[in-house]
């Protein structure tokens, strides 16, 4: 499909990706335009649901960007993450969708330039993919902004307190 | 607890074959704690089949979660009431009980189990879990320095070890511990050796499900006039 882009949610920590993402951004770095970043206080917050969650609201892709092995702020998130990742990955092939449309991936705050590879090499990889099958008609921006906004409302709430607005 | 897991995405989609609308119904006590079947179990779950129902072309399925405190008490499925009535099929995401609870309460409607019930166990350590009651209804420990030889001895047997008995391991799996070696090495410790001397004699198996299902009953406790159900 020519006008095939994918859309990619990438849940990024917030002492690493996120600030890689920044850099790449401070650094002008020129990357596919086509992923949605939802900060995470650390990838350990991530669940397996999350990441479903994305997939069924018509995501094409999902990357999951924490910290190199050894440097997680909270000791073993990011261990934690890549696990709740590799479980993931086991529910999408019994769903029947690829594996392959999510990744775990580790960077630094100051890899900006490794930021902007990750999404060009996502995005490569589901263009060769296809689009999802749950893809709405509409696109699945307004899920992906639904999404969004529920993390947001979930983490800046109190009772929960990881990270304060 | 009760310790279960969780059965392929597909199986559970075929099971509910035909069915338009099915409710996932979670248990928020033991299978919550073995992470098989709590809310957040029964929400990935029920993603899950959404997205599987969708690629063969059942979309129009409706596939809904509700996790209630306790599905092996009658008092809990208040918390789902009417809205049971709304689906044709449910799926339980408790143990086995839960799931037949579930048919008793909602006799008109097809009930299926999203969970294989495995075991009464302990936590051993952080995501394993290990058997260690069998729920025999005669409990004999006493006997065993705290050790159950029907349930971790593959053997089952009562004047143990056999000659299976390798270094401390059994002979059916390299990884399972003998269980007498376990009863040898406690009753040393707690100084209980001379138990281990008696002849153990064979258990009254009427008291576990050989003798047909069993019931609990405490008199006292019972409202007046209710009695215990026939």
């Amino acid at each position: 499909m020519a006008t095939y882009e994918p859309l990619i949610l990438a849940f990024c920590c917030h002492y690493c990706a996120y600030a890689a993402a920044d850099l790449a951004g401070s650094m002008r770095l020129q990357y596919p335009n086509n992923v949605r970043v939802l900060k995470l206080p650390c990838t350990g917050k991530l669940e397996v649901n999350f990441i479903l969650a994305a997939f069924e609201r018509g995501v094409d892709g999902v990357f999951v960007a924490g910290c190199l092995e050894g440097g997680c702020h909270y000791m073993e998130g990011n261990l934690r993450a890549r696990r709740r990742v590799e479980r993931a990955k086991v529910l999408l092939s019994e769903i029947g969708l690829e594996p392959e449309r999510l990744e775990m991936f580790n960077l630094s705050s100051a890899q900006g330039p490794r930021f902007a590879e990750i999404v060009t090499e996502m995005t490569t990889r589901l263009a060769e993919l296809g689009p999802s099958p749950f893809r709405p008609a509409r696109g699945a921006e307004e899920g992906v902004r639904e999404m969004t906004k529920q993390a947001e409302a979930h983490l800046t709430d109190e009772a929960h307190g990881c990270v304060a607005a | 607890m009760i310790v279960a897991n969780r059965k392929n995405v597909q199986e559970i989609r075929d099971m509910i074959k035909g069915h338009k609308r099915v409710l996932l119904v979670g248990c928020g006590t033991c299978v919550t704690v073995c992470l098989a079947g709590g809310e957040r179990e029964t929400g990935i779950l029920g993603s899950a089949l959404r997205m599987s129902l969708k690629l063969i072309g059942r979309g129009e399925v409706v596939v809904d979660e509700c996790t209630i405190e306790r599905q092996c008490d009658d008092a809990f499925f208040d918390a789902i009431g009417s809205h049971g009535a709304e689906y044709d099929a449910i799926c339980s995401f408790g143990c086995g009980v839960g799931v037949q609870a579930l048919a008793e309460r909602f006799p008109n409607t097809a009930v299926y189990p999203g969970l294989n019930t495995q075991f009464m166990g302990l936590l051993e350590s952080q995501g394993v879990w290990a058997e260690k009651c069998a729920g025999c209804g005669n409990c004999r420990l006493g006997e065993f320095a705290g050790i159950c030889p029907i349930t971790r001895c593959a053997k089952h047997l009562f004047n143990g070890p056999c000659g299976g008995s390798r270094e401390g391991k059994c002979e059916v799996r390299e990884d399972l511990d003998c269980a007498w070696q376990l009863i040898y090495d406690r009753a040393k410790n707690i100084g209980s050796l001379d138990k281990l001397e008696e002849i153990a004699l064979p258990n009254d198996w009427s008291t576990a499900l050989d003798g047909g299902p069993r019931k609990v009953v405490r008199e006292d406790q019972c409202i007046a006039g209710l009695g215990p159900k026939a």
